[in-house]
């Protein structure tokens, strides 16, 4: 089983390096990103990015913005490409398909969030040195690792369940932005919408805003995300079956 | 080597309300050509897919290789190499690194896949441009490239879903040479579907063919040709007209004579001897060109037997 995945990620990395059919283009859409957010953005902001919460926004959207590219077009393009009745006709187990086309999305995102956080770590050190290196603290490092390989794993596993139901990659892409983003926004929306519903709104967020342990809540959201993730994973196995992708 | 490479027994599926495959029952033996004939639709790509084990047959059963193709179907994957429909190449990748995915599945070492790569690459005479996208290459070329993909492991056993459909006649021909060499070569058994009659009377050592997923006849091309008619006359010339028509027709060894564009086409009856026949038509004062004896072509047989049953 372990060959087998070694095998499909084998492949997919050979189709991440010739993203859109060119090698060039591998490059590119692995260095515009890195020259953004890794330089452009530690520019910008400077030290708040170390010291303050920014990072944790890196860590949530670069990942899933990867992993949320990769997935539709390593599942949902294999089928508008006619190559998954060909690959399921193989000795390949289903699983081993599976996993190795999640890995190498999950692995290449995270990857690839570390580097740019640690590049633009670099890059705060360099641009704003006042005489000490400046780190992040030792719980924003375990937020941003682990919250990076889990929504990069949380956008996979959604990724797979809509691009098996969608029919082209443009399709699948589409769904799962809005499948991700969708819940992002109400995050957003619905506190301030509370905020004007709730009498004295503002002053209770002030006292819960106060009284929140910032470790905690990193630890519940880990854990919650964990949970999710582990359940979209379950049900992408229960979903990616021969009999059922041929069918479909 | 297995007694029978492929046994079907009495194989249905539905799919919702369609009946795709309808009580199908056949046997295939090891080491031959083995064609699939049927129009489009008629469930020759069902089949394939219930063969390996890709679907469930509704009622029946199946044995590849003499596995089991619901209970063993990744014994009987493991075995095979399959062209489906669509040649299913990576497009952005090169022909050489689809051909190493394909023997990195089936485990093949390392010395050995790359030697086999370049013998089948070598055979196809593109051994030079194995570095290029298979994007760019026509496609003849891909269809090539994934009939050598379906044999890098030297499987006993390949199926192919119509390889030829949609190719050039020149492709098309190099595909039919590819596939004949390497059968030939490699002594495997070919599971071949396709609605080209020339393509199986050429290539198919033995043909079924199926409509609306059910067996209509199998058998040799030239056993087929004989059970659809006896010999038949082929004459071009000049001066055909009604009174040779009629004594052609009036003559015992005739079954059936007919004239279209100075080709006069008789039926004789089996067994006939065909020179008197002949005689008769030059002493009618027929201008004789060419003579051609045959028995009616695999295409005729195909086309009665797709009549049949409407």
């Amino acid at each position: 089983m372990i060959a087998d995945i070694l095998t499909v990620m084998w492949k997919e990395r050979k189709g991440l390096l010739r993203s859109g059919g060119s090698r060039i283009r591998g490059v590119l859409g692995f260095l515009i990103p890195m020259v953004m957010l890794g330089i452009y953005l530690p520019l910008q902001i400077g030290r708040a990015l170390v010291e303050g919460p920014w990072s944790l926004l890196a860590s949530v959207f670069i990942p899933m913005m990867l992993a949320g590219m990769m997935i539709p077009e390593s599942f949902a393009g294999e089928r508008e490409r006619h190559t998954l009745e060909t690959l399921l006709a193989s000795r390949l187990p289903d699983r081993a398909i599976l996993f190795g086309k999640v890995v190498v999305a999950v692995g290449y995102a995270w990857g690839i969030t570390l580097m740019l956080l640690l590049v633009s770590l670099v890059m705060v050190n360099i641009t704003h040195w006042d005489g000490r290196v400046l780190f992040y603290t030792p719980i924003m490092v375990l937020a941003n690792v682990a919250l990076s390989l889990l929504f990069a794993s949380l956008v996979a596993g959604l990724g797979v369940l809509i691009s098996l139901r969608a029919a082209t990659v443009q399709e699948a892409q589409q769904n799962l932005m809005t499948a991700t983003l969708f819940p992002l926004v109400l995050l957003q929306i619905v506190p301030l919408l509370l905020l004007n519903v709730v009498p004295n709104g503002k002053a209770l967020l002030r006292k819960l805003v106060a009284a929140a342990n910032p470790t905690q809540i990193i630890l519940v959201v880990i854990a919650s995300l964990v949970v999710l993730d582990l359940a979209l994973f379950v049900a992408a196995m229960a979903r990616f079956k021969r009999a059922r992708l041929i069918v479909d | 080597m297995t007694e029978t490479a492929i046994r079907i027994e009495n194989i249905t599926r539905d799919f919702d309300t369609v009946r795709a495959v309808d009580g199908l029952s056949l046997e295939v033996p090891p080491g031959i050509i083995f064609g699939l004939l049927g129009p489009n639709g008629a469930g020759k790509t069902t089949i394939i897919y219930l063969l390996l084990g890709l679907l469930e047959p509704t009622s029946g059963r199946a044995e590849v290789l003499n596995f089991d193709t619901q209970t063993q179907a990744d014994e009987v994957r493991a075995r095979c190499g399959a062209l489906l429909e669509h040649p299913g190449l990576y497009e952005q990748m090169s022909a050489e690194d689809n051909l190493e995915f394909y023997g990195r599945i089936w485990r093949m070492p390392a010395s050995k896949r790359q030697a086999r790569i370049k013998e089948l690459l070598t055979h196809m005479g593109v051994w030079e441009r194995r570095k290029e996208r298979v994007g760019t290459w026509s496609k003849g070329m891909k269809q090539r490239l994934a009939l050598a993909r379906a044999m890098i492991h030297r499987p006993p056993l390949i199926f192919l879903d119509e390889p030829t459909a949609g190719l050039d006649v020149v492709s098309a021909v190099m595909v039919r040479d590819d596939l004949e060499a390497l059968a030939a070569r490699e002594g495997v058994t070919v599971f071949l579907t396709t609605h080209n009659m020339a393509e199986a009377e050429r290539l198919c050592s033995q043909v079924a063919v199926i409509r609306e997923g059910k067996l209509m006849a199998i058998g040799h091309p030239d056993e087929l040709r004989a059970q659809a008619g006896g010999p038949r006359l082929e004459i071009i010339g000049r001066g055909f007209d009604d009174n040779v028509l009629n004594l052609l027709r009036a003559h015992v060894d005739v079954a059936a004579a007919e004239v279209e564009n100075e080709r006069l086409t008789i039926d004789l009856r089996e067994g006939v001897d065909a020179a008197p026949i002949v005689s008769l038509v030059v002493s009618a004062g027929i201008q004789v060109e060419e003579v051609h004896r045959g028995r009616p072509s695999l295409e005729e047989v195909f086309l009665t037997l797709m009549e049949e049953e409407r």
